[in-house]
């Protein structure tokens, strides 16, 4: 028999909840940490590989300046403290996503150590602490074959491709984020979206999460509440979406709250994440997997970053995310709640963008909050990954300012665009979607009158409320190309006059 | 002074997955002994104001530029691989560790 599992609420009307968030970032470097090789994405499997990332004898790394560059930037923007030598660390293991049997990372002397992030949750500040930023390289991607579905399970075999080994890799680790009560979700969510938006303003990488150039480790324990000794976690890897953080927290709150109030452990256990079904099931077991056997990577010298070069770098930041926000508000006039409305469904850029493409604020706000991130929720997708751009959100806002389309017909347009139909203009000259003029209004009218007497009637005697069935015998007439409101002056006005 | 046992010898066998039988098993430990002891005289000479080398130049900050030099293109790069398919590297079933 399984015990009914509780909600998210109240689960944590009991227990206390306790984050960890590892997040990867693939940094936008031209080429690869340790060789040249290029690191476009999607190139045909194993055209970016080198003796240097497959790891064959004799072959001897060098460092990518750019990436280290990029690295401590990353740490400064975080409040990091930047190490005055380090070193990378061989991490030893057997598996063939690393073709070499070690991925070169960095172990206890990490670039950057001891930082901070302050997040915005509905209005409220909170601050997490960020453990230490460090290099790594990025491992190839396997392909199972042989399984039903693609999965390691059942397979026969695999095959490897390596363009993705060797890429620099940022790994960002939180302190363990406690007192977050029931915003545990929120928070998970809110940090990595301010990471994403942080990292993007840095120009240090492209942050596509569908492309799993950030992705994230969501590690979460609970404690009985008013405890202080954090309770067994659990880590999900590779969540790779904003709202697949927060799913992944909600799951594992409610899988582990089941589990303690039924008697039993939280296993300390690796979990992956299901996209689909929004759940999370065990992967491999930490016990023998975590010997790592990390030593000094010899093939590479130390690094030393010079402190008025780190200086140099610091001055340069660019402003964070939450001050740009702050100024593009002002700028244009959008309220606290607009901006919290706006940040919270992750389209402040987009409506940047919109309005930097000719569109009003107020209808580039309209677009995006009011009906876009609608869209994206029902698809399970992020706002930026609908099918539409900006400029066309502003070319639509235009023809609807210029008359051209009314609101219904400028839906219409932006969901053949979303559709994949194409630019809008191309898609109104396609289905003929226009204004109906005024003369062919004048002539629905007419004839809406006409067929209906006893109702124009009623409304000659002074029941406005009976225009609604003319109205809709206009629109319906003008195959919903009419402003609806501009048919119900005429109608007024006719029969007024007649 | 013996600091590598048999169990050692196991555990590290199984990591580096070679099966390796109980004979040899007990002769690499009597080995790998005598060699980290040799290694281990290092320390004895090395008194507490030398710090620990990780490599052999005392250099720093060594760095290429982030500029693309060509890849091997994907024949050559497998043509040396014990088996492939597609371009890819064809490796045998993976233990279920991963999604």
């Amino acid at each position: 028999m399984t015990i009914a599992t509780p909600p998210y609420d109240d689960v944590l009307d009991r227990y206390d909840p306790v984050l960890g968030l590892e997040t990867h970032v693939e940094l936008g470097t031209v080429t690869k940490l340790f060789c040249g090789c290029s690191t476009v994405f999607g190139a045909e499997p194993n055209t970016q590989v080198c003796p240097v990332c497959l790891g064959l004898p004799g072959s001897l790394p060098v460092t990518n300046g750019t990436a280290i560059d990029y690295t401590v930037r990353i740490g400064l923007a975080l409040h990091c403290r930047i190490a005055e030598w380090c070193r990378f660390a061989r991490k030893n293991y057997f598996y063939p996503d690393m073709p070499k049997n070690y991925q070169v990372s960095q172990y206890d002397e990490p670039l950057c150590i001891d930082g901070y992030l302050d997040v915005d949750v509905d209005g409220d500040e909170f601050r997490i602490e960020i453990e230490r930023v460090h290099l790594e390289e990025d491992t190839g991607k396997s392909m199972h074959v042989g399984g039903s579905t693609g999965r390691i399970h059942g397979a026969t075999h695999s095959l490897v491709d390596y363009n993705r080994a060797g890429i620099p890799l940022v790994e960002i680790v939180t302190k363990p984020i406690a007192g977050t009560g029931h915003r545990a979700a929120a928070v998970a969510k809110a940090y990595v979206t301010e990471l994403r938006d942080l990292l993007r303003g840095l120009g240090v990488s492209d942050v596509r999460m569908e492309q799993g150039s950030l992705r994230c480790d969501v590690n979460v324990s609970l404690m009985p509440k008013g405890a202080t000794a954090y309770g067994t976690r659990s880590e999900t890897k590779n969540v790779n979406s904003l709202r697949s953080v927060e799913r992944a927290v909600r799951y594992e709150v409610e899988r582990q709250g089941a589990r303690l109030d039924g008697g039993e452990r939280v296993v300390q256990e690796t979990r992956h994440f299901h996209e689909d079904s929004g759940t999370t099931s065990p992967g491999r077991s930490k016990e023998e997997a975590q010997d790592y056997r990390y030593f000094p990577e010899p093939d590479l010298v130390p690094l030393a970053p010079a402190p008025d070069w780190v200086a140099q770098l610091e001055a340069s930041l660019p402003e964070p995310p939450s001050v740009a926000r702050r100024r593009f508000a002002t700028e244009h006039g959008f309220s606290d709640l607009e901006l919290t409305q706006m940040t919270n469904a992750g389209v402040v850029d987009l409506v940047r963008e919109t309005i930097a493409a000719g569109a009003a604020p107020g209808k580039a706000r309209g677009w995006w909050l009011g009906y876009l991130v609608g869209r994206a929720n029902d698809a399970g997708v992020e706002a930026a990954s609908l099918a539409i751009t900006p400029a066309q959100i502003a070319r639509v806002g235009a023809l609807e300012d210029d008359g051209t389309l009314t609101n219904k017909l400028a839906r219409q347009v932006v969901e053949a665009v979303l559709a994949g139909e194409g630019e809008p203009d191309a898609v109104i000259e396609a289905h003929g979607w226009k204004v109906a003029g005024e003369d062919e209004l004048v002539a629905a009218v007419d004839a809406a009158i006409a067929a209906s007497p006893d109702i124009a009637a009623k409304v000659r005697d002074g029941n406005q409320g009976a225009l609604g069935p003319l109205v809709g015998a206009v629109m319906k007439a003008t195959g919903g190309s009419a402003d609806a409101k501009r048919a119900r002056e005429l109608l007024l006005e006719r029969l007024a006059g007649g | 002074m013996s600091a590598i046992t048999r169990e050692d010898v196991a555990h590290l066998a199984r990591l580096a997955r070679i099966a390796m039988t109980d004979d040899e098993l007990d002769a690499l430990a009597a080995q790998l002994d005598v060699i980290l002891g040799a290694v281990a005289r290092v320390q004895e000479v090395a008194a507490a104001d030398i710090p620990p080398t990780s490599h052999s130049l005392d250099l720093a900050n060594v760095f290429r530029p982030d500029e693309p030099v060509p890849s091997l293109g994907a024949a050559l790069a497998v043509a040396a691989a014990p088996a492939a398919e597609h371009d890819r590297f064809r490796v045998p079933r993976i233990l279920d560790e991963e999604a």
